[in-house]
């Protein structure tokens, strides 16, 4: 449980650090809450050469109202977004997601964009994005830019950021509220399958994490919700290939998906 | 006597292990010392074709690197116990080597020791060592490792068989009895391979000093005199007087750590080499990938019936792994701790069991916690269980059917099996009854007929069991291929001012014996708690002793103290009655004095033992000092029992189990700290759950463990359980002084087959018969849609 050497760089502002990711390529990796970084370093899983810390950036940690959107800033942790008055009025699917992460101490350090760069196939936060629409906002050193969370999750451990971005914000329409749905993996606490339903101008989105190797929209369960209600929950792992693992097998993912999202959408 | 026996005396060693004063080995640290860190096969079974260590001796801080072709390549660590084949052969037996040799055999086997200044540069040099390895196919399951054409574990035998094994009555007369039966019931399962998980993971520190030309050995085992024996005399070939094993404050064992371990041989043979102190401490994966593991049988029986529900035969195969090589006493668990079990509660008459134990591409497999007893009672109750249900009979009535008459053990003889044990004491109806009382067992069957109107699904799970415990006369398990004796020691130096120290050859690793030992001294010399002081782990201290497993230490190790007790007091009496000027016939103890009967005369407990050091008017012919040893050898082994039972609800949904209720009344005979033995209770009982719904070690195809870490290994947390309800019932051992039997075991023993019988019983209406452990609710569903 000893990582390999690393520097160690303190960035002052979220343009030093992305200068110093410039620098250092892909040897870097940014540290925020460091909750699932750490650990894998700690396995020598992941040696990064220099870590640049932006843990304490306070410039990250608000959470604010921006016109039609909710901005939870990426060093905002779980437990902040819990807990936030804000986000239980305007975008609660965020906060029933965060509830259900880790247990009080991961929630108290671990961060949100620590959680949605690292892109864990079965971690909570994208189950909630896709289904609020969210856009992810990420700086580099060619500024600004959103990628809407249905293009910001690519696969396993992958995502649409560049080597030299940051995730500074994640942005939720108001009036996001809505549910969310988790089958817990008894040893790790992460989703075996969990699922997000926001209801919006009648329809429903539904956003799905754990049950494949990348979280999805169960678009098919949307479309056929107007028609079928709750049973368009049948759907829920229509087109989709399930991932297996000795907790759960492909044909009980797929039933999880099912039966969690008729509990959301109910 | 008695003012502590019986009593919930607060633990006295808590403080310090609440306020983080413990002392653990990793917690020492010695000048001079050096670290070590492994270099580990990552493969199940490859040939080691070269080794570079060039690279990694260059590295900072690195003091010294050894491989296989070392000198310490010769040395092996020895199995403890040998079974022969049915032909009467001797078991095949491996030499488990320090350090890989030619091949290696399981991951994480152990190819290179680096030593280094400090963890991290041994951790960072170790990655610079470059092993060829040319990967061979390897086999885990004991069942396919039998198979012909089955990868070899060893190349010198023919098959992997480690031996073959048998128990019980002439087979053809079970299978004739079975033929016969009204009704058999046939179960064909895997009781899975478990990881021990103690929450300090092993660590060690050998160090030698040359001016004295002694070795001491820091280790968290659970049986250091043991250890040194292994050490010493098998291991390494050095005078055992010149080497301590100390092994002071250890956080949890289960088994885990009654074994000698390679590295406890190779550290020793390092700090020689090296001239330093070195130190090891297995970090959690490690401890996935090192620690012996637990059950991994293969196992198919059948339990014929007659008309009314009486059992007329039991007949079982199993194949049970060993592991790449035969760890300290894994020949021993599923044979004499497993097939000797194999009678339970019931009057069968015929019994058979076979098993086959093939050596796997795994890491050894040994005794975790019951070790041998679990897997005999999940298999009885099982089946007995199922048999009842499919013959429309309650499960409950069942068992009285079957249950062995009360015996006492003094009035009445003990009771013989037909597989070799006879049971000391049992009474076993009061608990099936007294435990069904608890959970309201008639009412129980209507609510769950009312919930399934619902849609709910409740079940409700029986198991009622008996453990061979303390441990264990020495003669006959020497007759069944111990090769060590298994009595305790204990010895009691009454100091000067009458303050007493025990040294015990007992370890604890968390069962609390330094409140229930001197709970026992206390009460039976009639002095305060505080003036009793429990010495344990350390060689040098305690004059010897065979560690704490098997329910073993109050049967064993505190009957030792009890008659060394008895020495004082015989003792005390001929320096009281001089004191008094009275015949020892005339004197009474009690309260910390002697008193001449009938008169107010009397001198105390403290006065004669300082008499004892200041011997000035002193009875001729009497040594001074007040200081006795024992070793005592138990007659028998002791036969704890009891019933446990499970309420769970099962989520029609997702097949995911809930347990409602959990009721135990336990037999343990009798009790010396209720809450201590409630405790036991509670722990054994949540490592049976974690086994019946959570636990279980996974490799792949290719003999990699998937199952390698907390993210991945579920074990139980708080919220999975309910309130643990428990109560007892006392039968006394008849052949120990303090009539206990031993109890810290019969949690996990009880549970797992409770828990499993009770989901079952929720599911039984949908065609459901058994389910794998562990039940995750994948496998629960699956079996709900018929695809178990």
């Amino acid at each position: 449980m000893i990582p390999a050497k690393f520097d160690y760089v303190r960035a002052g502002s979220v343009s030093e650090a992305i200068a110093l990711l410039d620098k250092y390529g892909d040897e870097a990796k940014l540290l925020s809450g460091g909750h699932s970084l750490i650990p894998a370093m700690k396995l020598r899983l992941n040696r990064p050469a220099v870590l640049i810390d932006i843990g304490h950036l306070s410039e990250l940690k608000s959470i604010t109202e921006e016109g039609d959107e909710v901005v939870v800033g990426a060093n905002c942790t779980h437990k902040q977004i819990a807990t936030s008055e804000l986000i239980a009025s305007q975008a609660s699917v965020l906060a029933e997601a965060a509830r259900t992460i880790g247990d009080v101490q991961v929630r108290n350090r671990g961060t949100i964009g620590g959680s949605l760069a690292h892109a864990d196939p079965a971690a909570d936060y994208p189950a909630a994005l896709l289904a609020a629409e969210a856009q992810i906002e990420v700086e580099g050193k060619n500024g600004r830019r959103k990628i809407p969370a249905a293009d910001f999750f690519q696969g396993m451990y992958t995502t649409a950021l560049a080597d030299d971005e940051v995730v500074v914000a994640v942005r939720l329409p108001k009036g996001s509220q809505g549910t969310y749905e988790k089958f817990f993996q008894p040893a790790s606490r992460f989703a075996i399958v969990g699922v997000a339903v926001v209801k919006r101008n009648g329809g429903v989105q539904v956003g799905i994490t754990g049950a494949s190797d990348t979280p999805y929209r169960a678009t098919a369960v949307e479309q056929a919700y107007a028609e079928k209600g709750v049973d368009a929950a049948e759907l829920a792992a229509e087109g989709v290939d399930m991932m297996e693992d000795h907790f759960a097998d492909a044909a009980y993912r797929a039933h999880l998906a099912k039966v969690l999202t008729r509990k959301a959408l109910a | 006597m008695g003012n502590f026996i019986g009593k919930s005396v607060k633990r006295k060693e808590d403080v310090r292990f609440l306020t983080g004063k413990g002392r653990y080995t990793d917690d020492i640290k010695l000048p001079g010392m050096t670290h070590a860190a492994f270099v580990r096969s990552p493969y199940a079974h490859a040939k080691i074709l070269n080794i570079d260590t060039s690279a990694a001796l260059r590295a900072e801080g690195v003091v010294a690197i050894f491989t296989g072709s070392d000198e310490c390549g010769n040395y092996g660590v020895p199995c403890g116990w040998q079974v022969n084949f049915k032909n009467g052969e001797t078991m095949r037996e491996p030499q488990q080597p320090l350090l890989a040799k030619g091949k290696v055999r399981y991951v994480g086997e152990a190819v290179a020791i680096v030593i280094a200044e400090t963890l991290e540069q041994a951790r960072d040099a170790a990655e610079l060592v470059e092993v060829d390895y040319e990967e061979l196919p390897a086999v885990t399951n004991p069942k396919e490792a039998m198979q012909d054409g089955a990868p070899l574990v060893h190349d010198q035998w023919p098959d992997n068989r480690a031996f073959d094994w048998c128990i019980g009555n002439d087979r053809a007369e079970v299978e004739k009895a079975l033929a016969s039966a009204h009704h058999v019931t046939e179960l064909e399962y895997v009781n899975q391979r478990l990881a021990p998980n103690a929450i300090e993971p092993r660590s060690y520190i050998a160090d030698y000093n040359v001016a004295e030309d002694k070795w001491t050995l820091y280790t968290s085992t659970q049986n250091p005199h043991l250890i040194r024996l292994l050490l010493c005399a098998f291991a390494l070939g050095i005078p055992e007087h010149k080497v301590r094993v100390v092994s002071y404050d250890v956080g949890g064992g289960f088994g885990s750590k009654i074994f000698h371990y390679t590295q406890e041989a190779l550290l020793t043979w390092v700090t020689k080499q090296i001239g330093r102190p070195v130190k090891w401490t297995a970090d959690r994966s490690e401890a996935f990938l090192t620690d012996a593991h637990g059950r991994d049988h293969v196992v198919k029986a059948k339990m014929g019936f007659d008309k009314e529900g009486k059992i007329v035969a039991l007949l079982a195969d199993e194949y049970c792994a060993m592991g790449a090589y035969l760890s300290t006493f894994a020949p021993a668990i599923p044979t004499y701790l497993h097939g000797t079990l194999f009678q339970g509660l019931y009057t069968t008459p015929l019994i058979h069991l076979d098993v086959t134990a093939p050596f796997t591409h795994t890491v050894p497999v040994d005794a975790y916690r019951g070790a041998g007893r679990p897997e005999a009672t999940y298999l009885l109750e099982r089946l007995i269980e199922t048999g009842a249900k499919e013959m429309g009979m309650d499960p409950a009535d069942i068992r009285f059917k079957n249950f062995i008459p009360a015996f006492d053990g003094v009035n009445q003889p003990g009771y013989q099996t037909q597989v070799a044990l006879q049971y000391d004491s049992g009474n076993y109806a009061p608990v099936l009854k007294r435990a069904l009382e608890m959970v309201d067992y008639e009412n129980f069957r209507k609510e769950q007929a009312e919930a399934r109107k619902q849609g709910k699904l409740l079940g409700i799970g029986i198991s009622t069991y008996i453990e061979a415990c303390g441990i264990a006369p020495s003669a006959v398990v020497g007759a069944l291929g111990a090769r060590a004796g298994l009595y305790e020691v204990g010895e009691v130096r009454v100091q000067p001012t009458g303050k007493v120290s025990i040294y015990t050859g007992s370890h604890a690793h968390g069962q609390g014996h330094e409140t229930t030992f001197a709970q026992i001294v206390a009460d039976k010399l009639g002095i305060s708690i505080e003036d009793v002081e429990i010495i344990h782990g350390d060689s040098e201290q305690s004059a010897f002793g065979m560690g704490t497993y098997g329910s073993r230490s109050l049967a064993v190790g505190g009957s030792a103290i009890v008659k060394s007790i008895e020495k004082v007091l015989e003792k005390g009496a001929k320096i009281a009655a001089h004191k008094l000027e009275a015949a020892v016939e005339d004197l009474e103890y009690a309260d910390g004095k002697w008193t001449v009967k009938g008169t107010d005369k009397s001198i105390s407990f403290g006065d004669v033992a300082l008499t004892a050091y200041v011997p000035h008017d002193y009875p001729e012919g009497v040594e001074p000092g007040l200081d006795f040893s024992s070793f005592y050898d138990p007659v028998n082994f002791t036969y704890p029992f009891g019933a446990h039972i499970a309420v769970v609800e099962v989520c029609p949904d997702t097949g995911k189990v809930t347990l409602k209720r959990f009721v135990t009344c336990d037999d343990v005979g009798n009790v010396i700290n209720p809450m201590i033995v409630d405790g036991q209770v509670h722990g054994g009982v949540v490592q049976g759950i974690g086994q019946a719904l959570l636990e279980g070690v996974v490799y792949d195809e290719n003999g990699q463990m998937v199952s390698g870490s907390y993210m991945d290994y579920a074990m139980p947390r708080a919220d999975d359980v309910p309130m643990i309800e428990t109560d007892r019932t006392v039968t006394p051992c008849p052949h120990n002084p303090l009539g206990v039997k031993g109890a810290g075991e019969a949690g996990t023993i009880g549970a797992t087959p409770a828990v499993v019988n009770a989901v079952v019983d929720a599911l039984w209406h949908l065609g459901v018969r058994d389910i794998a452990m562990p039940l995750t609710p994948a496998r629960v569903w699956a079996a709900m849609q018929g695809k178990s």
